[in-house]
């Protein structure tokens, strides 16, 4: 009986770290990590449908529009060099990658506008139903990647906040001393820019 | 003190500030603010939208804001339907129909789930071809309700969707298996307590104290969660979210 009884006791105290532990807050700094990583996988998921998208609407634009090759070269080679530059999660908390796969992206969404706003001069390339399609889905897209930048944007100010708040501060000083900062898209004209397609 | 005072009610009002615009209340599937649609269209309107989430559990809610605050519709349909909590927490099956009169906009946000089907191509065609061109002619009650005519054939032409699912029976299961963490820890706890009892004293309150401050702020993660909105007059989101999918277009 009281080997029993001793047992249940370690469990029991166990299980009482866990429980005050949690209620620390030491659970909060790996669980908004991984809210944030996962807001940037959106994110790139997004930039990678609109980078899809493309190859379709240059050869649709081409079709009507083959005096516009300074544009559709643009674009394709923007297109390039944006797929070129691959941040993954563990590569966030440096600000200087983050920044050059937004300047390739926003490179990119410029690019874009531009072969928009030429496409207004081709009035069968503007009634061509495929093309109307792709224009729906590329303005969709651009809405997605806007809203995924500002989930990535909150997640990251909650990570970053927990970092240097109390008492996510003391777990960040020791137990996850290896956690740094995550970087931030600065809010520049990247959604700004932006294709706009009216109707 | 007054310091004190001050900075605990800038903390209480932190994220009321930080908030979104004003948002009109979610009082039912039809939320005309801008008063443009007749009595008989809103009647006809909540009726059908009942249908489609009692058949499909997609909620379609249509609002007509007075106005977007300075904002582009595509921010403000995407922040009031998270507002708004539109589908179910895990189906995501939400859809919101908003119309702003004033700036002559109007939007379709899809929630994640139903992006495949009713996607962004699909949502420009029924804007561009049932809905502008009756706002256009000043017609709002014809075209809200072609526009939300046309989002239902849409959804519901996937019969998958549209099937009745099996809720009762997953609910079931699943709030049994919640249950047995929770009776696993009184368990434990009347273990406690009953040693604590005999042995008066030692490391048995502390303990007692712990599993108690630790169950209450456990407690706290469960809130928060979705239900479905239910029928009749209290009408609510179901916790389900939208990354910005649809199309929006102008009159």
């Amino acid at each position: 009986m009281p080997v029993i009884l001793s047992r249940l006791r370690a469990l029991t105290i166990l299980l009482a770290i866990g429980l005050t532990l949690s209620a620390c807050g030491y659970n909060r700094i790996p669980t908004k990590e991984e809210a944030a990583k996962a807001a940037w996988a959106e994110v790139q998921n997004q930039y990678q449908r609109r980078s899809d998208l493309i190859p379709n609407l240059v050869a649709t634009v081409q079709g009507y529009a083959k005096q516009e090759k300074d544009v559709l070269t643009q674009v394709t080679e923007a297109r390039a060099k944006a797929t070129s530059i691959h941040v993954d999660a563990s590569q966030l908390t440096d600000p200087e990658k983050v920044k050059q796969l937004q300047d390739a992206q926003n490179a990119l969404s410029g690019a874009l506008g531009r072969l928009l706003a030429v496409s207004e001069n081709y009035p069968e390339l503007k009634s061509n139903q495929s093309f109307l399609a792709l224009q729906a889905q590329l303005e969709g897209t651009e809405n997605r990647i806007a809203v995924a930048r500002k989930d990535y944007i909150d997640a990251v100010r909650a990570y970053n906040l927990e970092l240097r708040t109390f008492p996510g501060v003391l777990w960040a000083s020791t137990i996850f001393r290896s956690n740094q900062p995550m970087a931030e898209f600065t809010a520049d004209s990247g959604a700004q820019g932006a294709p706009k397609v009216k109707f | 003190m007054t310091a004190a005072a001050f900075v605990i009610t800038l903390l209480l009002w932190a994220p009321a500030l930080a908030a979104e615009p004003n948002f009109p209340p979610l009082g039912g599937r039809v939320v005309d603010q801008a008063n443009i649609l007749s009595a008989e269209t809103r009647a006809a309107l909540t009726a059908k939208l009942k249908a489609l989430e009692d058949k499909s559990g997609i909620q379609l809610v249509v609002a007509t804001v007075s106005s977007l605050d300075g904002q582009e519709i595509e921010p403000y349909a995407n922040q009031l339907f998270r507002t708004w909590k539109l589908g179910e927490a895990k189906k995501n099956n939400g859809v919101l129909f908003l119309v702003a009169p004033k700036e002559h906009r109007v939007r379709i946000e899809v929630g994640y789930g139903l992006e495949g089907t009713l996607t962004d191509a699909t949502s420009k065609i029924i804007i561009a071809n049932a809905v502008a061109p009756r706002f256009k002619a000043g017609d709002f009650n014809g075209g809200v309700e072609r526009g939300v005519d046309d989002i239902i054939t849409t959804l519901t032409a996937d019969a998958a969707d549209w099937q009745k699912r099996p809720a009762v029976r997953e609910e079931d299961k699943s709030s049994l298996a919640a249950l047995l963490p929770l009776l696993l820890f009184a368990a434990i706890f009347l273990l406690v307590f009953i040693h604590t009892v005999r042995s008066r004293g030692g490391i048995g309150p502390a303990l007692l104290y712990m599993l108690l401050s630790g169950g209450n702020s456990r407690r706290g993660d469960f809130g928060g969660g979705g239900f479905l909105g239910g029928g009749g007059d209290s009408f609510s989101g179901g916790g389900g979210s939208s990354g910005g999918g649809g199309a929006s277009g102008s009159w």
